[in-house]
């Protein structure tokens, strides 16, 4: 009954979005490679023409191999990485033509939470001062205030409060991931960035962090991007996955049609190399050859067509657009059209 | 979901102070299983006695003259003997401590606090590292005793110029080391954590960076004060230090040159001080490496 209306209450929520929390519209990052007397020898295209939209409480997942722009995505929407060219729109405010002194402000609505949690907490900091300092840098509260919501964030995150005067050496990989996320919830964000928060982890670890992630998006109406390279990992915690390759968005849809009817063949081929444990149930797997082309000199049209087995003619020189296929379901290819 | 009791602040101080208390006691327990700092602690606490003890329990200034007992040998009287003017050689070791350990620490000090800063910017701002390597890259092609004597021969020969040139001479050496430390500290990921916050560079550098880079930094600093020591002692014996009739170790050993054959103790007395000197600080910057390296972690390992 219980479970009912909660998946009641999910479903009017998706549905009942209304605006987006995050618009990201045409985002691009060229990387320029010079030579070393500084002449412009071309650009890496490391993101091209990517569009998603976050929803308050939503989780979008974005994998790829490694090198497929998503991290690269999820560091651009931060302004880590200054994007060439696109609009993130967060509230109606476009923040890619904010100053940065205007975008601090900001700051604090959107956080991040890194791969490795052995390099992401300063090793000479206090894990109690590492998870004060954002709420220092925005100036909120005050040091008694501060040290209170420590306090609290690290019991919600699983940490014993008496931890507070320890160094970040003094914990596993878990707890530090744990006093990570912590510190992203600090400033009370909106959206939080996740940039492989679980690879690092043993499995066991994994779904314990996931989680604590899943629990504290409820409590704090978190929206999440969800980056990561294990597509098992973000089919349990993504509501939308979109999947990307040499910098472009090919397939985006909510999870479980993506899972049941993925159509990109690049997403065909990801999803048939996830093992099955039951050796019974055999799948047809879609083997695809060779290595990603380089992102400097990405093919012309469709920039799959190299590795695709379904290539057509027309793949090679248009490239296709992102199409609507059913409801929320899009895809880049021209199999569909 | 249970609502448990938030911790009370005394509570909080009382925990806070029980941690410091432990951390501090580790800290001595390991200072004092690693032989080599504090071997090297040992002598120099007994360098720093005798530099402020010796011209007390002396009962010659350092200046007194008395031709008729010139280059008398060490006796009860004059205990290190006295040199070719007939002055106390122990009074003159003992106020030549004090000359030589003072531009020493003197130099040590500013070369830290100077190299830090020119290091920590030059690792942070690219611009202004490729201009603030390039000037240092032109100060160690020098030799330092070459640029510190071209140094006082500009400003003329004073205890104070002494620290001046030796620290000119010295600071591409620190800012070098800090901001090799700095540079792998910035690409850190708590780095890039602190700049998705909005940090600002001030802290950034300061409060982030900065703490990371202490330990190299406080180990080359005992470097460079037994290198400022050697370094000044040359320069006196040279005659472009500390001008006579100050004692200072190198100007006592270079008093000493002219009479070696007949007066051992004015050679011996200054250099083994020296050698003494330089031996304990080389000791404590070693120890004080692997204290300082968590990755040398000795006495948690016992």
């Amino acid at each position: 009954m219980l479970l009912q209306q909660q998946l009641d209450g999910k479903i009017t929520e998706q549905k009942d979005t209304g605006t987006p929390l995050l618009q990201v519209r045409n985002l691009k990052k060229y990387f320029p490679i010079t030579s070393p007397f500084g002449r412009l020898k071309g650009h890496v295209k490391a993101v091209e023409s990517v569009n998603f939209d976050l929803y308050e409480k939503g989780t979008l997942g974005l994998v790829g191999e490694s090198g497929c722009g998503k991290s690269t995505t999820g560091r651009s929407i931060l302004r880590l990485i200054e994007p060439t060219e696109g609009s993130v729109n967060y509230r109606g405010k476009d923040l890619l033509q904010l100053n940065q002194r205007e975008f601090k402000g900001f700051r604090k609505e959107m956080q991040m939470v890194f791969q490795d949690p052995h390099s992401s907490l300063n090793p000479k900091k206090r894990i109690g001062e590492l998870i004060e300092e954002p709420m220092e840098i925005h100036k909120i509260g005050t040091k008694a205030d501060r040290m209170e919501r420590a306090m609290d964030l690290l019991k919600r995150t699983g940490i014993r409060e008496d931890q507070y005067f320890r160094f970040p050496h003094e914990f596993s990989g878990g707890q530090r991931q744990r006093i990570g996320i912590a510190r992203a919830l600090a400033v009370d964000p909106a959206i939080i960035v996740l940039d492989e928060p679980v690879s690092a982890l043993d499995v066991s670890i994994q779904s314990q962090v996931l989680n604590l992630l899943e629990e504290i998006q409820d409590e704090f109406k978190l929206a999440y991007l969800f980056i990561s390279h294990d597509l098992s990992v973000v089919r349990h915690i993504a509501d939308e996955i979109g999947v990307m390759y040499l910098g472009h968005m090919v397939e985006k849809a909510p999870t479980d049609d993506l899972f049941a009817n993925p159509l990109h063949p690049y997403t065909k081929a990801l999803l048939s190399a996830i093992p099955i444990p039951d050796r019974k149930q055999r799948r047809e797997r879609i083997i695809i050859k060779g290595d990603v082309p380089s992102p400097i000199d990405p093919p012309s049209g469709c920039v799959f067509h190299t590795r695709c087995p379904f290539a057509m003619e027309q793949c090679k020189s248009i490239k296709p657009e992102m199409l609507q296929q059913s409801d929320g379901h899009q895809v880049a290819c021209h199999l569909y059209n | 979901m249970e609502v448990a009791k938030p911790i009370q602040h005394n509570q909080l101080v009382a925990l806070e102070k029980d941690i410091k208390k432990e951390r501090r006691q580790l800290a001595v327990k390991r200072f004092f299983s690693n032989k080599t700092v504090l071997a090297g602690s040992i002598m120099l606490i007994f360098l720093t006695l005798f530099a402020f003890i010796g011209p007390l329990i002396s009962q010659f200034t350092p200046l007194q003259i008395d031709p008729a007992n010139r280059l008398a040998k060490p006796s009860a009287e004059h205990w290190f003997g006295t040199d070719n003017f007939g002055r106390d050689l122990f009074s003159r070791v003992a106020h030549g401590a004090q000359v030589s350990m003072g531009v020493g620490l003197s130099v040590a000090v500013l070369t830290a606090v100077i190299g830090m800063v020119i290091g920590l910017y030059a690792a942070y701002y690219s611009a202004l590292d490729h201009i603030l390597m390039r000037i240092s890259d032109a100060l160690m092609a020098f030799p330092d005793i070459l640029l510190a004597i071209a140094i006082m021969a500009v400003l003329g020969p004073q205890p104070v110029n002494v620290v001046i040139a030796v620290t000119l001479a010295k600071i591409p050496v620190v800012a070098r080391i800090v901001r090799s430390s700095a540079l792998v500290i910035k690409e850190q990921t708590y780095i890039e954590a602190m700049r998705a916050q909005g940090a600002s560079s001030w802290r950034i550098i300061w409060r982030h960076i900065l703490p990371n880079t202490v330990s190299p930094l406080i180990v080359q600093v005992t470097y460079v004060f037994a290198i400022a020591i050697i370094l000044e002692a040359a320069l006196s014996f040279l005659g472009a230090g500390v001008p006579a009739p100050d004692p200072s170790w190198g100007n006592i050993l270079y008093d000493g040159k002219i009479v070696i054959y007949n007066a051992w103790w004015m050679t011996v007395f200054p250099g083994a001080f020296i050698v003494m000197a330089v031996l304990a600080l080389n000791l404590f910057g070693d120890g004080l490496r692997d204290l300082l390296d968590p990755h040398s972690n000795k006495a948690l390992k016992e």
